[in-house]
């Protein structure tokens, strides 16, 4: 391995470094938006209705909770799933890579279904839960950017 | 000699600093092992608590010293005579200014059948009317968000119809209790008039009065006393006229507030 593929090598394992770094400070902001959703849940209280905003319409739904669990306390778990795992990459365990992957993928699923009940199904929108979509589509991008990197580093 | 204490000395310094070097260098990679841990557990924690704290915050103190049920929880609505503001239906025959006098707290909320959290928020305000008793004077008054949900009008009607033959109470506490129901029908009406035959009403009666004029001037006012209070959302709260912050439209935000107005008039 000559010199310039090891300098190479380095850049390439620091971008990286960076990318997990913002993955982990995403998810951070990601789950204090859920944890907001969720004591707002917990609290018996969602978003009131407004003539401005529909937040009480989705968050007061059928569809914002599961099994008498509030849906947020979810995305809460799985934003620190994702900043615990980022991490963990940033200090060199590249061994939760994989797990990363299965979590934002997971993520990005229930994201999707969720855009489509506010769309489709409730017709409105919340700006919390919009905000914590764009965190997760936003983290689903770096996930694939990932993906690329990590390709190239090991041809 | 001298030559010979020097490499000696050299020896030492520099054993020592090798020595200090790969002891930094562990603690230095016990360190990088072990601070990924620390700080997810710091985050852990901090999340924990705030949740907790914010839960904790919001839970009800003890209830109020001498608890009376309000015998007119579900008892026939009556229209207040005092005007402005039009009180719309409140759980006894006082109305706010006549509150002060008696000593009492005049507790006005502003709702949408429609609107969820005020489905919440209304098992919170029964209890507290129940633990009230006398001292709090209750009234609703309609805020119906006709923008934002189709059927907010027609639940507004329906109630009023139904106050008409003295059942407020029981279509105000069917129609949130029922709400996801009749919420996503296409057509509520149908829904209102099993309501209002379920409770013993003319249900012919009641049809014609969700239409009536009557009914809509009622809703007419207390969306006029809305605008002159710049009420923006449903549920608001006011004690004694006074807007209650929406963070403390909690149970123990609200009692705090009555206790407090109730303290104000010893």
């Amino acid at each position: 391995m000559n010199h310039i593929e090891v300098r190479r090598r380095s850049l390439q394992a620091n971008r990286l470094t960076l990318l997990y770094t913002i993955v982990a400070l995403l998810a951070l902001v990601g789950l204090v938006d859920a944890l907001y959703l969720t004591v707002q849940h917990l609290k018996g209280r969602s978003a009131r209705c407004t003539v401005a905003t529909g937040c009480s319409e989705v968050l007061g739904s059928a569809y914002a909770s599961f099994s008498g669990m509030p849906i947020a306390a979810f995305g809460a778990l799985a934003y620190f799933t994702v900043f615990s795992l980022a991490t963990l990459l940033v200090f060199g365990y590249s061994g939760v890579r994989i797990a990363l992957m299965f979590v934002v993928a997971a993520m990005f699923a229930t994201t999707l279904w969720l855009l489509y009940v506010q769309a489709f199904v409730l017709r409105a929108f919340c700006d919390y839960c919009l905000l914590s979509a764009a965190f997760t589509l936003t983290l689903a991008t770096l996930i694939v950017v990932e993906r690329f990197e990590s390709r190239s580093r090991k041809q | 000699m001298r030559l010979y204490r020097i490499s000696w000395l050299s020896l030492i310094v520099h054993k020592n600093l090798y020595g200090t070097q790969k002891r930094s260098r562990r603690i230095g990679f016990h360190m990088k092992k072990y601070l990924p841990f620390i700080f997810i557990a710091i985050v852990l924690c901090v999340s924990l608590e705030v949740v907790a704290l914010l839960v904790r915050s919001s839970s009800p103190p003890p209830p109020a010293a001498d608890s009376k049920a309000v015998a007119s929880q579900v008892a026939p609505a009556t229209q207040s005579s005092s005007a402005p503001p039009p009180p719309s239906t409140t759980s006894s025959i006082n109305t706010a200014a006549a509150n002060v006098a008696t000593g009492s707290v005049a507790l006005e909320e502003f709702g949408d059948f429609q609107c969820p959290p005020c489905a919440v928020i209304d098992p919170v305000l029964k209890k507290i009317k129940a633990d009230y008793g006398n001292r709090l004077q209750f009234t609703f008054r309609h805020y119906p968000l006709m923008q934002m949900h189709k059927h907010a009008l027609a639940s507004s009607r329906a109630a009023e119809a139904a106050r008409v033959q003295g059942r407020f109470w029981e279509m105000h506490d069917r129609l949130y209790k029922e709400q996801t129901a009749w919420s996503n029908a296409a057509d509520a009406v149908p829904i209102f008039t099993g309501y209002a035959r379920g409770l013993g009403m003319d249900a012919e009666r009641f049809r014609r009065d969700m239409d009536s004029a009557e009914v809509n001037q009622r809703i007419a006012l207390d969306l006029q006393r809305a605008h002159s209070l710049k009420v923006t959302g449903t549920p608001t709260l006011f004690i004694n006229n006074r807007e209650v912050p929406y963070e403390q439209v909690t149970d123990g935000g609200l009692r705090q507030a009555i206790n407090a107005a109730l303290g104000e008039k010893r």
